[in-house]
Order: structure tokens, then C-alpha cells, then sequence
């Protein structure tokens, strides 16, 4: 599935962890400009744009978002309890409104509902990167077409990691996007999944994971191609 | 140039803890459908530190999972005795896996298990609660415990009563044509497979002895991973017609089996062993933290060597540590503290190396945690490095040195055991009563029993 648009970059945690926990693509952009700038082939699947700390340049993004040729939705805006006012006379701007603080279980519910009501898939459903494969629907990881078995959190990390090939994570972002509230062991324990992880790759597809030297991992290519 | 993504650090993320554990259940669900898993296996441990195993269908565990099995705990040793009746074994679903050796046709899962009384409340004749519970200690006080033990073992032609080795090889030594090799080589993939990743594994000195050394992880997966292994390599032996075993003195003369553990503490992410102020890079944390498994070592003795047998292995030396001392660089300290590598002060860590394989992995990393954690509460000083070789001591130095020795039998560990507080408070009433008594039984057994030694000896000239 194509990502999401959220505003604004970078977003606030608790956004990010849950777009990330339920398995989400997303992307996060600074301002209108941007947006269309880095427009998928097939264009944002939906927008997610939070306007309590800039509700001006929240709302003006929508509008912009609305009045491209293919008006961009649905769209979500997050905003604090004490701005319902600024929703006001702007129905035409976003699609539904979730307020902040955040919580995860108002917000699933929100985006899914939205997209079904669009007639969209609300999940992606697989994630392919070279040998590799997840099916998020069946929880179920393959290389080469030979299954992978794994455990619970040894899928997750490699979820994660395969939704954003390219990119480098320190240890604490791992730790906090995909543990999230099971902190112990700090960045250690992100090291021995991460050795797991390749043991159970086999020898032959180890090296998809690469460690970054005195800053984290980085699952398939570097975007930089270095 | 690459730049890391550290974006969202904030500490305080509200996580959603219930649904993360509904996400682990529908995982292991999901997985046992997709796979078309026959069987799973719930597994647990009994006070002994003997691997138990309840297989259920498929069809089963969506319930057990939600509500736990209910079963008979006065049939498990150590558990509940018989007028207390009922527990519950409540699956961890972060632990589930495939079995590696299972018939690929019939797919078989595995999964350990808490036990918990009818109530929900944790059982305490449970060791992986008793290990749970001071994980949480430590916790509570900012420490996480890594542990990375080096289990050695024997394989032998058969269980019999004279055990036949299968090669004369020794220490490095290439035995292409061995077939102990071979198996040695089928059990780390197999460990593997079992997220159990290995750091080395080598041919020790004895014959047919075998050591596999562990990479490191908190000190509740490594206790489930002690269990797997011995599992795995007793069953991976058992296929080729081999017999393994993890008893500690098998052979007269021939070094036993131990299980040196590494262990270092972090705090807030960083290695809380290391102090790049010190001479020696050893903080104070870890300075107290010998010290406590120091003062503390004669009373948990009994848990980390708990056979008659241990102690034949402790008594003859070779690797295995005699007196009550630690140092740097002298295999025959019970406490060694490797040198660390300049640029990885995370690996810094001392290795306790008293420890056999025969132990309860859940109640021994238990001990040693608590002992270490008791000398950091209560600033204990190190005492001073033992340089010079202990195996050479005569009984005269070692008292003018004041240097104590480990408890020569299972009965002078017991009696160390039972005076001491630290061990009560860590094991908890239930199953520091329970192993005291079982243990005192075994030591009387085997007082009562006319040995080899007895008879070789003295028949012919009696």
C-alpha cells in the first residue's frame, strides 16, 4: 500500500509508534511544498495531519491537500481538546477528527474506519524486499520461499526494518518504535535480537541486516548507495 | 555519509500494553494455522531443574492461552504438596517456537509456561517466578542482568553405568572423522533455530567432552535457554544413537562438566560494569557486586552445584575453582574478570565459575543475581586479587591468607544454605524448604551406599 502523508515532520512519538505498531507505511513532510514534491507514483493514500501545536499551518496544508486534481483523503486531523472552535466552517477540510493526547485504540479505530468507509484496503498486507517476504496478514515471514520461523519479536523487528529499507536506526529508535514499552535491557537487547535475526536468516541472507558502525542498523541497501 | 534516525526519543510513550500481548497471541495463533502445527508443547521446569512437558492440540490453545492449563501440581517434585492440589501453567507467548527437528509433516510448536496458583497469583513453587521476581528487584533499582553461560558436557556410547567415550581427542583438536563433531555441529543449528545463538563451541580438554558458549541475553531467556539446550543436545544425541550428558564428574581423573557464567549489569543502556575513570575500567557497581558473590558464595553453593556429584568436580580443581577469591587473569579464582578489549567496554563482565550444568538455571542465575545485589546495597569492599595459582595451597597458607573454600560436599553446602537469610529471601520459604529437604535425603542416600572406591580398596585387603 502507498504511505500515508503525515504532517508534521517530524511527528510526535506516540503518532509515529502507533502508525508503526499497526504496521502502517507512512511518510512525513514539512509543509505543502513537500508533499507534492515527494507524491508517490501512485499518490498518498490518505493523510494524517496533526494541528495542535500549528493549527494555522495545519489547516492551510489541508486545503491545499483538498484542491490538488485528486483531492487527497481521507484525512485525519488531530487536535487538542480545547480547539474544537478551529474545526468550525471547515468541514470540507478533513474527513474525521481525533483529539490529542492520543490515544492508540481511539485512533485505530478512527484511520481503519475512515479507509473502509473509503472502500480501501486498511492494511498492507505483504512486504517484499529482495529474497525476503512478509505477509502481515498471516504474521508469516519467507526467504528464497522457504518459510522463516521466528518469534514474536523477532518478526516485529524484522517488520519494521523491512518497511523501511535503506534507512538507519540507532539502537534507542529500534528499542522505542518496536519494543516500545519493554524497555529492559536498554540497547542491548536490540543487539542480541539483531543477531538472532541473522542466524535465522541463514548465512547466505545474514548480510541484509547491516550494522552501522558506532550508530545502529540499516536493513538492504543504503539509500546513499554506499 | 548516512545519518541515524533518532527522531522520537521520548521516554514517556504510553504504550499499549494489553493489546501488544493480544498481538503475541494472535502471532503464535495465527503462526500454529498457517504452519498446520499438530502439536504443542507447553513447557516448564520443576524445582529440580528437570524439563517438563505437557503437549496439547492446536484446537487447545487459543483457551490455555487466555485461561492457562489447569493441572495436578503435587505430581511435579518441588511443586505444591498434595492437599494444596490445583495450579495453572499460563503460556508466555514471546517464547513460542517451531521445534526444529520436528517431522516436517507434523509441525510441532513449543512455548514455556508460568506457573500460577487457580487465583492468577504467582505460583511459588515455580522457579521461573522465583527468577522473574528478582529480575524485577534488580529492575526496580535500575539493574538489567545479562548472562552468557559456557555449558560443557559429555557424549557417550550409552546412559549405562560405565560410561564410554567416543574419541581420545583433547582441547582444539580437528576430529573431521569424529562423529561427536558432527553432532556438534547438527545441535548449533539447531540451537540456532531455537533463537539460542552460539558464540563458540569447541572440544574441551577431556575426551568426548564438548563446550558450547552462548552469546549473551537477560538472565530470563538465558535460564529458557539453558533448558532448550540441554534438551536439544541430549535429544539431538539421542537420534544418532549417543548418549549426552550434563552430569558434572562422570570420569575419574578427567576434568567435569561446568558451566562458567559471564555476567554484567546495565543501567539505562549503558554497561554499568565500566567506569572509564578507574585504572582498571572496573566500576564500583561491579567492585561490590564481586564482593557480594564473594561474601555470599559458600551459602549459594548448594543451588549452583546441587548433586553429590558436584562436588567431585570442585575437589579435583582443573578448571574448576576450589577456594573463595576472584582475580584477573588466574583460571583458578572463582570469580574472573576478563580483560576488556580497548573500544568494548560494553563486553565488560566477570565470569562466576563455580556453576555446573547440572544446576536449576532459573534458581542459580536467581542467586547470583541477589548476591551480587546485596554487595551494591551495601557498598561492600573488594577484597584484594588472589595472584597467586590456588590449586597450589597448602591447607596452612590458605588459612594464613584467610582465604575460605567452597563447601567440599553437597551436606557442608546444605548447612551453609540453610543459615543463610539471602538464599531464603531469594528462592522464597517454599522452595528453600523444599530443596533442603530433598537435598538433605539425597546426601543421606548416598552416605548409606558402599562405593566402588570401598570396595576396590578394601576387599582385597580386608
Amino acid at each position: 500500500m502507498d504511505p500515508l502523508l503525515i504532517f508534521p515532520n517530524p511527528p510526535p512519538p506516540e503518532l509515529a509508534q502507533c502508525l508503526d505498531l499497526d504496521g502502517w507505511s507512512w511518510k512525513a513532510v514539512d509543509n505543502a511544498e513537500a508533499a507534492m514534491a515527494e507524491e508517490p507514483d501512485e499518490g498518498w493514500s490518505g493523510a494524517v495531519v496533526v494541528a495542535d501545536t500549528d493549527p494555522e499551518g495545519a489547516f492551510a496544508l489541508c486545503r491545499r491537500l483538498r484542491k490538488v486534481e485528486v483531492p487527497i483523503q481521507p484525512l485525519l486531523v488531530l487536535v487538542g481538546g480545547g480547539q474544537l472552535d478551529a474545526l468550525e466552517l471547515r468541514d470540507d477540510l478533513f474527513d474525521d477528527f481525533c483529539l490529542t493526547p492520543l490515544r492508540p485504540a481511539e485512533f485505530r479505530a478512527r484511520i481503519e474506519h475512515l479507509f473502509s468507509r473509503a472502500g480501501r484496503g486498511t492494511r498492507p498486507e505483504l512486504v517484499e524486499y529482495g529474497p525476503l517476504a512478509l505477509n502481515l496478514e498471516t504474521y508469516q515471514a519467507a526467504v528464497d520461499g522457504e518459510p522463516l520461523d521466528l518469534t514474536y519479536m523477532e518478526y516485529e523487528l524484522l517488520k519494521f526494518l523491512a518497511a523501511h529499507p535503506g534507512k538507519v536506526f540507532t539502537r534507542e529508535t529500534l528499542l522505542s518504535r518496536v519494543w516500545g514499552y519493554d524497555y529492559y535491557g536498554g540497547a542491548r537487547t536490540v543487539d542480541v535480537h539483531i543477531r538472532r535475526l541473522r542466524a535465522k536468516l541463514g548465512e547466505e541472507h545474514a548480510g541484509l541486516i547491516h550494522t552501522v558502525r558506532s550508530v545502529g542498523y540499516r536493513f538492504g541497501q543504503s539509500r546513499w548507495g554506499v | 555519509m548516512e545519518t541515524p534516525d533518532t527522531g522520537d526519543m521520548t521516554p514517556d510513550i504510553k504504550p499499549d500494553r494489553e493489546r501488544r500481548q493480544q498481538d503475541q497471541q494472535d502471532y503464535v495463533l495465527r503462526t500454529i494455522e498457517e504452519r498446520g502445527v499438530r502439536l504443542v508443547r507447553l513447557w516448564f521446569t520443576d524445582v529440580l531443574g528437570r524439563h517438563k512437558s505437557v503437549a496439547i492440540s492446536p484446537a487447545e490453545l487459543e483457551t490455555v492461552l487466555d485461561e492457562g492449563l489447569q493441572f495436578d501440581g503435587s505430581a511435579i517434585d518441588g511443586f505444591s504438596r498434595i492437599q494444596e492440589g490445583d495450579v495453572l501453567a499460563r503460556p508466555d507467548p514471546s517464547t513460542f517456537e517451531l521445534l526444529p527437528w520436528a517431522d516436517p509433516a507434523e509441525p510441532s510448536g513449543t512455548i514455556f509456561c508460568d506457573i500460577t496458583n487457580l487465583d492468577g497469583t504467582s505460583f511459588e513453587g515455580d522457579p521461573r517466578q522465583v527468577l522473574r521476581r528478582n529480575v524485577d528487584r534488580a529492575r526496580a533499582v535500575g539493574f538489567e542482568m545479562f548472562c552468557a553461560p559456557e555449558v560443557e558436557f559429555f557424549y557417550f556410547a550409552d546412559s549405562g553405568p560405565v560410561p564410554t567415550t567416543l574419541d581420545r581427542a583433547s582441547y582444539f583438536d580437528l576430529t573431521t572423522t569424529d562423529v561427536a563433531s558432527d553432532l556438534r555441529k547438527q545441535t548449533l543449528h539447531m540451537l540456532e533455530a531455537l533463537s539460542i545463538p552460539v558464540e563458540y563451541s569447541f572440544h574441551e580438554d577431556g575426551p568426548s567432552q564438548h563446550e558450547i558458549d552462548l552469546q549473551y541475553t537477560d538472565a530470563l531467556s538465558m535460564a529458557d535457554s539453558v533448558m532448550t539446550l540441554r534438551l536439544a543436545v541430549k535429544k539431538i544425541a539421542m537420534d544418532r544413537g549417543v548418549y549426552a550428558t550434563f552430569m558434572p564428574k562422570p570420569l575419574n581423573g578427567v576434568q567435569g562438566s561446568g558451566m562458567h557464567t559471564h555476567l554484567s549489569l546495565f543501567r539505562d543502556g549503558e554497561n554499568a560494569f565500566h567506569d572509564p575513570t578507574t585504572a582498571d575500567g572496573l566500576s564500583d557497581t561491579a567492585r561490590s557486586f564481586i564482593a557480594g558473590l564473594l561474601r555470599h558464595a559458600r551459602e549459594i553453593t548448594a543451588v549452583t552445584n546441587q548433586l553429590v556429584n558436584s562436588y567431585k568436580r570442585i575437589n579435583e580443581g582443573y578448571e574448576a575453582p576450589r577456594y573463595v577469591s576472584w582475580a584477573r587473569n588466574n583460571r583458578s579464582a572463582l570469580v574472573r574478570v576478563p580483560i576488556t578489549k580497548p573500544g568494548k567496554v560494553d563486553s565488560t563482565r566477570i565470569e562466576y565459575r563455580a556453576l555446573d550444568p547440572a544446576c536449576n538455571p532459573y534458581l542459580a542465575f536467581s542467586v547470583l543475581l541477589a548476591a551480587g545485589l546485596r554487595g551494591i546495597e551495601e557498598h561492600l569492599e573488594l577484597p584484594a586479587e588472589a595472584t597467586m595459582n590456588l590449586y597450589d595451597l597448602s591447607r596452612d597458607e590458605q588459612r594464613r591468607l584467610g582465604v575460605a573454600s567452597l563447601p567440599h560436599n553437597l551436606e557442608e553446602a546444605l548447612d551453609e544454605m540453610e543459615a543463610s537469610e539471602l538464599v531464603r529471601d531469594t528462592l522464597g520459604d517454599h522452595i528453600f524448604e523444599w530443596f533442603l529437604r530433598n537435598k538433605r535425603s539425597e546426601w543421606n542416600e548416598y552416605q548409606r551406599q558402599v562405593t566402588s572406591f570401598e570396595l576396590e580398596t578394601y576387599l582385597p585387603n580386608w
